[in-house]
């Protein structure tokens, strides 16, 4: 049997040991009536040589396209000495560093990590990493209300430039515990959050304001101004951003007078591979004066009792397995081996490597605007300055262009019209450094040809 | 064996009240810090707020536990010792004295539910494995 | 010196090998106002300084791969790495979320299939993959529940059930989902007092959260009874999967009378701990929770594969993160499940808790305290300190830490907080017996230690890179970002 080393001297040594003659005597506790569950629909066993075969049939299935679809998880280059050296035994399988003394690679490696996080983030201190992007602003959500507990507020602003599937996760996690989403319209030609609107919406039932940069859109907000409008009105504000580009752009703890009360969003850009969408990882981070209600594991430095530093789990009275039912979250187990990655990748991009990386991904994505923007029936969406994506509008149905652009090895972006029925046919597309001039001439040929209904050369 | 000054009233939940006046002073035995373990937070209400009897009203955290505190009767916080928020090992060093955690003017005078020494004495043995 | 990363870094260094070649244009489109001016406190050090440093770190752990690592109700089995090598395939792991269904077959017929397996060995109907750990599914489970009696218009339903010896996150789940939690006592047997139970459950009554076999190792031996008695009020059950691993190919929760279900893939199915997660918690759902899972979801129409979303499914509780889940971990699940096959899954109960009462037996024999020794053990089993605390004045604590020393990973110590000093040992089907023996011969050794030389458990460990960690400094004195000396 796979995994099980036990030859049948040893079960019978083992029998003998616990006193009984067979292994089913084991189960004799449990009524006879329940040991009979029966295993249909589950195939029999194969060798890692037969699954292999499968796999690899499988995996060319979905491979081999050229991908200019981002909307939330981005195609970047991964050095391979990230998950070289993520995927070591040692990292991969460990577990939660309860017992401190046997755990300091983890611990240490964390500790590391909320250093970064938080640096990026330009905020004080960040928790060891929730699940997502999606369920961290959930998070962190809740967690503002908590923060504001006494005046039991239950609503937050949310623009609708954020992106759809954060907005869904929030709305069932929150909803849960009758918290409430406010949506906030965008500028149909900015896309930017409509201001004006904002305010109007502004009510005392209100907790927080969330903020994204870029937004779903690729749009980018004016974050000072909306900052500093929250402080005013005395609601906590959430940023949710991508931590790439916050090495180059203005990260939230520098937005407005004072900065955000607490930044969250998508740690993937961050050396973990796109996969099919998932592990990712969630990161947090905010002012060192809220971090009890932070969610989440923290890393904290002490000394051993001979003076050495060492990490440890800190503030665990907070979690779930102590607070139990008053616990801040009921998160357990979190995204460890990500963050791992994550590290390595940004320790081996150091803070000018990574904004090269950005920089560059925004030069892409500007070349990409002028190439296909020059093509008759595709137009700019919106006119705010924007990084990494751009929303487009084309003069033929978007799901069939997809479906022709695939045929032609292409995924050519995000369909809208779904979400947004107000912008119509449109596609969300994304350039990241890994495509290269080439590439975004190879998208424009391909775009040009479909919309002017021109027919693949030789069929895929 | 822990101590358990005879002059002073007490909950099942393990806080010490003495009346100083017509104000009470409220904190936790010597038997809930020890088992709590070294203190290394403190949460206190604020002034003027008030609660019901048994409502929870402060929270202290080792690093192995949480545990609320319970206002003993219904009344409104005078006072709130600051200290132990700077230190929270006051309450493991002198739990009944500097280590008092808040004081309540309590809306009504009879103190009801409240356990003397002997009795408290008793719930710390049972509890004991 | 500590040896940070920060502290290795210096000013102009960098991993050139991993800069895009191009040259860069002004970013001048963004105004100023956006734009970045500081640098981020991340390290400027060499790529082989980096490499180093974190091989270095990965050699502080204590790892399946390295030490037998018996933790209570987190199923350390071997991670395979067969498993680790296909889901890095190019296909899968180059793969886009939002692609088109029909460029995502591949993938979504490895999760269809897992949906259909995972249906299978809990006895359930409909399985949703989305949730992305124990926790998240149990909040998907609760919610559920939630929906349903919101459906029916039964809105008097506030308080959720949960025995004394669950697990935090199940209470914590329960108060996410806007319940209260009423705690159910365990009786000196190790099962639910029943007694207490039928006092406890009324018209407010939602549900139980129950985990079978208990986090006390032992089986809930009333379960069809406890599943009347709720049904009855017209509550539901969830089934807690953590323990799963006791019972898998044995005994079904659906057949238990469970109505919902989650699974934990990184205890059960083999997928990596990763240093805290990342885990997977899949929800599966009877008929009449059939309609509340979480989206999305794999069906199967003829040949093909596609997504439910809200509008096939308008009653779902949602959407709980921004794609589908851990995908590579159900990946990973999936390739387990296979090379396993219907025989394999129905042996790891079976060896599972052999080496569990192997374990026990050969502990008991040895003077030391079961904490059910009339009970067997199922996957899992409490070894009790406290006669051991009061006569040699030393504490499970002290036991773990030493035990250490002897280079074995320590047994749960956390819960269930019903046990005073306890052990909760699982040792899982994947080690050998030379290893459980060598086990219960250190831990032998460490109580005839602690007659002659105290010290060396209180003192514990000696041989790791570092000695015992003071939390209450960690605690007080927040250090939790590093900050150069100024």
């Amino acid at each position: 049997m796979p995994f099980i080393p036990h030859t049948e001297q040893d079960v019978k040594e083992m029998l003998e040991t616990i006193g009984i003659r067979k292994l089913d005597s084991l189960f004799d506790e449990i009524p006879e009536s329940l040991r009979h569950a029966s295993l249909e629909g589950v195939p029999p066993g194969i060798s890692e040589m037969e699954l292999g075969r499968l796999m690899r049939e499988r995996a060319q299935k979905d491979g081999n396209m050229l991908c200019f679809i981002g909307a939330g998880a981005y195609e970047h280059h991964i050095p391979a000495a990230v998950w070289e050296v993520a995927t070591r035994g040692e990292f991969y399988t460990a577990y939660t560093p309860y017992q401190a003394e046997a755990s300091q690679g983890s611990l240490q490696l964390i500790y590391e990590y909320q250093t970064m996080m938080a640096s990026l983030m330009s905020l004080e201190v960040s928790n060891a990493s929730l699940y997502d992007g999606a369920s961290a602003l959930a998070e962190a959500i809740l967690m503002a209300i908590r923060l504001d507990s006494k005046k039991h507020k239950t609503s937050v602003l949310m623009p609708r430039s954020l992106h759809p599937h954060y907005r869904d996760t929030a709305k069932a996690i929150i909803r849960q515990k009758h918290d409430k989403i406010i949506d906030v319209p965008y500028l149909k030609d900015t896309g930017k959050v409509d201001f004006a609107a904002l305010q109007k919406l502004m009510n005392d039932d209100v907790a927080a304001l969330v903020i994204p940069q870029p937004n779903f859109f690729g749009v980018l907000e004016d974050v000072d101004q909306l900052t500093d409008w929250a402080r005013e009105q005395g609601i906590f504000s959430i940023a949710v951003v991508n931590p790439m580009a916050m090495s180059l752009l203005k990260p939230p703890g520098q937005w407005g007078k004072e900065g955000v009360d607490i930044a969250c969003g998508e740690g993937q850009p961050l050396g973990i591979p796109l996969a099919s969408g998932g592990p990712y990882y969630g990161f947090l981070c905010t002012r060192k004066s809220h971090v009890r209600q932070m969610p989440g594991r923290i890393v904290g430095r002490t000394v051993d009792m001979d003076g050495k530093p060492g990490y440890v789990l800190t503030l665990q009275a907070r979690e779930q397995h102590i607070r139990r039912a008053k616990a801040t979250s009921n998160i357990c187990t979190n995204q460890g081996l990500m963050v791992t990655a994550s590290t390595i990748y940004m320790s081996l991009m150091g803070p000018q490597g990574l904004r090269h990386v950005a920089a560059l991904c925004h030069q892409r994505a500007r070349e990409m605007k002028m190439e296909l923007t020059s093509i008759p029936g595709v137009e700019a969406v919106f006119t705010a300055p924007f990084f990494h994506e751009i929303v487009v509008k084309i003069n033929k149905p978007a799901d069939q262009m997809l479906r022709e652009l695939a045929r032609r090895h292409i995924q050519g972006g995000y369909a809208l019209k779904e979400i947004y029925p107000e912008l119509g046919d449109c596609l969300l597309i994304c350039a990241t450094e890994t495509k290269t001039t080439e590439d975004i001439k190879l998208l424009a040929h391909h775009l040009r040809d479909v919309l002017e209904g021109r027919k693949l050369a030789c069929p895929a | 064996m822990s101590n358990i000054p005879q002059k002073l009233q007490y909950t099942k939940t393990h806080e010490w009240i003495r009346q100083d006046d017509e104000l009470l002073t409220i904190g936790i035995t010597d038997h809930a810090q020890t088992m709590l373990g070294d203190l290394v937070y403190v949460e206190l209400p604020e002034i003027e707020s008030s609660f019901d009897g048994g409502q929870e009203c402060a929270v202290v955290e080792s690093v192995k536990a949480a545990a609320d505190i319970y206002c003993p009767v219904p009344g409104e916080v005078v006072e709130v010792n600051d200290a132990v928020i700077e230190n929270p090992q006051l309450i493991n060093q002198d739990p009944y004295g500097k280590g008092w955690l808040i004081r309540v003017r309590p809306h009504d005078q009879k103190g009801s539910g409240l356990l003397n020494a002997d009795e408290y004495s008793k719930v710390v043995a049972s509890e004991a494995h | 010196m500590s040896g940070l990363i920060f502290e290795k870094s210096r000013t102009g260094r960098f991993a050139k090998a991993q800069w895009p070649t191009q040259k860069l244009d002004a970013c001048d489109d963004i105004p100023a106002s956006l734009l970045r001016t500081d640098r981020p406190n991340l390290p400027e050090t060499s790529e082989l300084q980096v490499v180093r440093h974190y091989t270095n770190l990965s050699k502080k752990n204590f790892s399946i791969d390295t030490h037998f690592y018996p933790l209570g109700s987190c199923t350390m089995k071997y991670n395979p790495r067969g498993v680790n090598r296909l889901a890095f395939l190019d296909g899968f792991i180059q793969h886009h979320p939002l692609s088109l269904e029909e460029n995502s077959q591949g993938f979504m017929a490895c999760a269809y299939e897992l949906q259909e397996i995972l249906k299978s060995v809990t006895g359930m109907k409909g399985a949703a993959l989305s949730p992305m750990a124990g926790a998240q599914g149990e909040f998907a489970g609760v919610a559920m529940i939630h929906a349903y009696h919101l459906a029916r218009n039964d809105l008097e339903r506030d308080e959720i059930l949960v025995p004394d010896a669950a697990h935090g996150t199940n209470p914590a789940s329960a108060v996410q989902c806007g319940y209260k939690v009423r705690e159910i006592p365990t009786g000196p047997d190790g099962n639910v007092d029943i007694e207490a139970l039928k006092a406890a459950v009324g018209p407010k009554t939602a549900g139980i959260m129950l985990t079978n076999p208990s986090t006390l190792g032992v089986f809930e031996e009333k379960i069809q009874e406890i599943a009347k008695i709720i049904h009855q009020a017209g509550g539901l059950l969830y089934y807690d999967g953590a323990n799963f691993n006791a019972i898998l190919g044995k005994v079904r929760p659906g057949d238990m009378g469970f109505d919902v279900v989650h699974l934990n893939l990184h205890k059960t199915f083999a997928t990596p701990h990763g240093g805290g997660g990342p885990g997977s918690g899949p929800v599966v759902a009877n008929e009449r929770l059939l309609p509340y899972l979480p989206i999305p979801r794999v069906a199967k129409e003829g040949d093909t594969y596609r997504w439910l979303t809200e509008k096939d499914c308008p009653q779902t509780i949602g959407r709980l993160s921004a794609f589908m889940g851990n995908a590579g971990i159900i990946l990973r699940a999936y390739l387990y499940a296979r090379l396993l096959g219907k025989e394999g899954l129905q042996r790891v109960s079976e060896y599972a808790t052999l080496n569990a009462n192997y374990l026990l037996a050969r502990l008991k024999a040895a003077g030391f305290t079961a904490a059910y020794p009339e009970r067997r053990a199922s996957h899992e089993f409490i070894i009790t300190m406290k006669n051991e605390a009061r006569t040699l004045h030393i504490t499970a604590l002290d036991v773990a830490k030493r035990l250490l020393d002897y280079g074995f990973h320590a047994p749960t110590m956390y819960f269930p907080l019903l046990v005073p000093e306890c052990l909760l040992i699982e040792p899982t089907e994947t080690e050998t017996k030379e290893v459980l023996d060598a086990f219960a011969d250190a831990l032998i050794q460490i109580i005839e230690e602690a007659k002659k030389d105290p010290g060396l458990l209180k003192n514990a460990p000696h041989t790791l890179p570092v000695r015992r960690l003071d939390d209450v400094k960690a605690a007080r004195e927040l250090d939790l970002v590093y900050k150069a000396a100024e």
